[in-house]
């Protein structure tokens, strides 16, 4: 090449960064059109509602009269139902994800089976609420209770927590792996002393993410028979007497926060819009603090593990 | 001149050979049916590979390999890449075993009590409990360097705390590593230095006194440095245990073993002593691939 070539090459390069720079502003706007939609509805929120949310809001049972009403049963509610499904779909999930990354051999039941899970995590949730109501409403005699709920929450996020244990799974290296079996380790040894310790982190982020998307779920909740007015809390989880834990809260009826919201909405009265948009803006911030829960294990659980 | 002395001196001891330690070292009369010069020594055969052929799924990777590790005495597998030399070594403790569609064929032989590691009905995990791996890449867990080096006795249920700061502190000292580290035995172990990982984790398979310990090219993510502690370890380590190394370093081979095995496309194309291999190869494909004219 000779110096005469110069200008030639400038222009080349010229015209492929052309593109560089093209895609960089299609990617900015995109990027901008998710955040500023997502801003715009939380502002909005949080300006409408903004004088609802006082501590009273949060300690006052639904009214019909809109400035008394509050969301301490729809708070109660959800942190309740949350609480079953994270019982339920956790361990469930985890086992599963495990045994078929571990323990199952790969055949055509397995790869069934896999495309089977990864199907159930694009069921729509409406469906998951109708099997719901027929299995655990009627067929166990649950009740519209707050087991049923949280069950039924559970199972919406049974894939995506069996997803993320086996993604979390397989991101562990096989030299790591090889290290332990290498020693004589059984496969429980290693699945308990290694797999499961190095893959927390990525377990404990699927499961708070699909936590986050059940915590905003109404259509199966509905559909098992929440109710839309509770002017009353569950049985106390403790009791003063042995063995001072009590279950009777699991039967009890229940509201959560998106059907309270949901209620509010229908109604006419402007002052109910407020409520809904205060209550719309707390839920917001739930589901904002589990991801960044999500993203603080991520960071901070996760570089104690480097290989 | 150095090279002329050694020779002699391997000359010495094959006329030392008797006919009773001919008849002890199973496996040699394989070999020499197979046509390859078997040399003998005093040590007693610790495992004697037998007519051994492995599979990946259809394809042969290993085809009749017969040939006897030395109790205490270091054996290198060389050969280039794919020769199998890497194969036949993770058969020692039945890795293959982790992964569908391998087979195996023939015996490894395990002394004094005869054991057949490959033998379907041996427990493969009885089999990693006598037999430690050093892997190619350092592969310390990320857990503490106290916790790397007990894990071994953690599984084999040992609990009692001191019996573990002992022999923590033993292995540490025997892969040494214990000075560079005894004031912080709960770091994590992925803090230190490739080399010092790849000390741990021999330390981590002595913390069990293995029989034989396997070496899977174990300089071969190491700085010079780092490399030469860890043959200075190999070294020290050979008249605890008896060592097994795969290596693509000919200068390593050299440098570490008693006795050398060269392989090529699955097939063990001569085994002998190091100073005889290296010397005096009685094959032209070994000494072609010694003097760098192939592989």
């Amino acid at each position: 090449m000779n110096s005469a070539d110069i200008p030639v090459i400038r222009k080349i390069i010229q015209r492929n960064k052309r593109w560089d720079l093209i895609f960089a502003i299609a990617g900015f706007l995109a990027l901008l059109l998710g955040v500023l939609t997502f801003l715009a509805l939380f502002v909005q929120m949080a300006y409408t509602g903004w004088e609802r949310l006082t501590p009273e809001f949060f300690t006052n049972f639904p009214s019909r009269r809109a400035a008394q009403a509050g969301i301490l049963s729809a708070w109660v509610g959800s942190l309740l139902v949350m609480l079953v499904t994270a019982l339920s779909a956790v361990p469930l999930g985890v086992a599963a994800g495990i045994y078929l990354e571990e323990y199952a051999s790969k055949n055509l039941v397995t790869d069934i089976i896999e495309i089977n899970v990864t199907n159930l995590a694009g069921v729509p949730s409406i469906v998951y609420g109708l099997l719901a109501l027929g299995v655990f409403v009627y067929g166990f005699g649950f009740g519209q209770s707050i087991l049923s709920a949280g069950l039924t929450l559970g199972l919406l996020i049974l894939p995506v927590v069996i997803v993320a244990t086996r993604e979390a799974i397989r991101s562990i290296p096989l030299h790591i792996r090889e290290a332990a079996y290498g020693l004589g380790a059984t496969r429980w040894q290693v699945t308990r002393d290694h797999i499961v310790p190095y893959s927390l982190p990525g377990i404990l982020t699927g499961v708070i993410i699909g936590m986050s998307r059940a915590i905003g779920e109404t259509a199966p909740i509905i559909t098992i028979g929440a109710l839309t007015f509770i002017a009353f809390l569950p049985a106390s989880p403790v009791g003063p007497e042995f063995p001072w834990l009590s279950f009777e809260w699991l039967k009890s009826g229940f509201t959560v926060m998106p059907i309270q919201m949901f209620n509010w909405t229908s109604r006419p009265e402007e002052a109910f819009q407020q409520n809904a948009a205060a209550a719309g803006f707390i839920l917001v911030l739930m589901t904002l603090a589990m991801n960044a829960t999500a993203i603080w294990i991520r960071y901070h659980v996760r570089k104690d593990i480097k290989w | 001149m150095v090279s002329s002395t050694t020779m002699r001196m391997s000359d010495q001891r094959e006329d030392q050979a008797t006919p009773q330690a001919l008849s002890n070292t199973a496996g040699f009369r394989s070999l020499r049916s197979h046509g390859v010069v078997a040399r003998v020594e005093t040590a007693p055969v610790k495992a004697a590979v037998e007519d051994f052929s492995f599979y990946y799924g259809d394809f042969k990777a290993l085809k009749s390999i017969s040939l006897p590790v030395h109790e205490k005495r270091v054996t290198a597998l060389i050969g280039p890449s794919g020769c199998g030399k890497s194969t036949l070594l993770r058969a020692f403790n039945r890795m293959h075993d982790l992964y569908p569609g391998n087979r195996y064929e023939g015996a490894i032989r395990l002394h004094p009590d005869n054991t057949n590691l490959l033998s379907p009905g041996v427990d493969p995990i009885e089999v990693r409990m006598r037999i430690g791996m050093v892997f190619q890449k350092p592969n310390p867990f990320p857990k503490s360097i106290y916790e790397n080096v007990a894990y071994g006795l953690r599984i084999r249920g040992e609990g009692n705390r001191s019996v573990l700061d002992d022999r923590v502190k033993e292995a540490l000292q025997g892969a040494a590593l214990w000075s560079e580290v005894e004031h912080r035995l709960h770091d994590p172990a992925t803090a230190l230095s490739g080399g010092q990982q790849q000390r741990l984790c021999i330390a981590r398979c002595l913390a069990t006194n293995p029989e034989v310990l396997l070496f899977d090219e174990p300089t071969s993510a190491l700085d010079p440095i780092a490399t030469a502690s860890i043959e200075d370890l190999i070294h020290e380590l050979r008249d605890k245990v008896t060592i097994l190394i795969v290596t693509h370093n000919m200068q390593q081979a050299a440098r570490v073993s008693d006795y050398t095995a060269y392989m090529y496309l699955g097939e063990l194309m001569e085994f002998g002593e190091t100073s005889q291999i290296f010397v005096n190869p009685t094959r032209k494909e070994t000494e072609d691939y010694i003097t760098g004219r192939f592989g």
